[in-house]
């Protein structure tokens, strides 16, 4: 019997990766621009994609969502649909993030072919999301007024991989003690530049410069 | 967070490898993490003792590489190792900061008997 190290040096998280790259390919394919978009339970996730869809309908974009939760509940996708547009719920069963798999099996029950737009609404969470990748074009995240300006000090890991921040309920900042210099320098450590978008989705406010932000990514 | 995924992708990578290396036995794995995955190793090992049985990975020993999370500091090259909380540059108070190392997170070999 012989004893013998064996070199390796693979990411963890190989499988998944190769996974998501196969899901970017895909929709690349059927010119579909899509985003990951993460948050914290009740941040405004739904309303945001709800409020997309709002913007984006005049034009006649199409725009397929993906409902992550981890019960089997439809809350989300009975909005999706009800605001006229196909949606997927997935279980997780549990799990607190999305993976690949998951978004590959729930691709196969979209209609590809007449989609501009893929939502991945991830599961609501600040931690785990963050090191999945769906093979999205975009991670998105909100971060919401009421979760306090201290967020991106303690979930540094999420920013860090963004490509847009979305700061959503900028309508109760006169209610709450939210310091936005102390919030953006965080941000800023992680994330230098980083596109951000100030918005309501309850009064409206901020979401016309996010709908030209997206619009020029779906022409 | 969700480390019974980890686990299993390890415990995939690793019989992989053994497999392909014809081992009757893989007595030790070593992981390289960094300071900014936030992974527990003591629910790592739990689950690994659930999921490496009947395997030939089955009592494996599992070790654990921290590489520390360092930035430096683009104002004014300051490099500091991250203890605690996120914190701008110690010695400007620069936030226009780059991590160095902390992201790692791979398995780097295992030991195995043939
Ligand atoms: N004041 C205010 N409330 C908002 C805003 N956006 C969303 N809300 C409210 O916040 C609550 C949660 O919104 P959702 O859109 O369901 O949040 P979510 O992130 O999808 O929640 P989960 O899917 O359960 O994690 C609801 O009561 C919304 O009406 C906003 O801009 N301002
Ligand atoms: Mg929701
Ligand atoms: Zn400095």
């Amino acid at each position: 019997m012989t004893q013998n190290r064996i070199k390796i040096v693979e990411n963890i998280l190989n499988a998944n990766d190769h996974l998501a790259n196969e899901n970017r390919r895909r929709l690349s394919q059927h010119d579909i621009f899509s985003i990951n978009l993460m948050a914290s339970p009740g941040s405004g996730k739904t309303s945001f994609i709800l409020a997309t869809i709002k913007a984006l309908i005049a034009d006649a974009y199409q725009i397929g969502v993906i409902e992550g939760d981890t019960a089997p509940v439809t809350i989300d996708s009975d909005k999706i649909n009800a605001a006229g547009m196909p949606a997927v719920q997935i279980n997780t069963g549990g799990e607190c993030h999305l993976d690949a798999v998951m978004v590959e099996n729930a691709l196969n029950q979209l209609p590809l072919d007449a989609l501009d737009l893929v939502i991945v609404e991830n599961v609501g969470n600040l931690i785990c999301p963050a090191a999945w990748q769906l093979g999205t074009h975009s991670n998105i995240l909100i971060a919401s007024v009421p979760e306090g300006d201290d967020k991106p000090y303690k979930y540094p890991n999420i920013y860090r991989g963004l490509d847009v921040l979305i700061i959503n309920k900028i309508d109760l900042l006169p209610y709450i003690d939210f310091d936005m210099d102390y919030f953006r320098r965080g941000v800023e450590i992680l994330n230098p530049g980083l596109r951000s978008f100030p918005v309501s989705c309850t009064t409206g406010e901020g979401i016309d410069d996010w709908f030209h932000w997206l619009k020029a990514k779906l022409s | 967070m969700h480390e019974l995924a980890v686990t299993e992708s390890v415990l995939d990578i690793a019989c992989k490898h053994a497999q392909k290396a014809q081992a009757t036995k893989v007595t030790d794995i070593y992981l390289v993490i960094g300071r900014l995955s936030s992974i527990v190793d003591d629910s790592i090992e739990f689950y690994w003792n659930i999921i490496s049985k009947d395997t030939i990975c089955e009592e494996a020993q599992l070790h654990f590489n921290r590489v520390p999370a360092k930035l430096v500091c683009q104002e004014c090259a300051h490099e500091y190792i991250l203890e605690g909380d996120l914190t701008a540059c110690q010695n400007c108070q620069s936030v226009n900061i780059r991590v160095l190392s902390g992201d790692e997170f791979h398995l780097e070999s295992i030991e195995i008997q043939r």
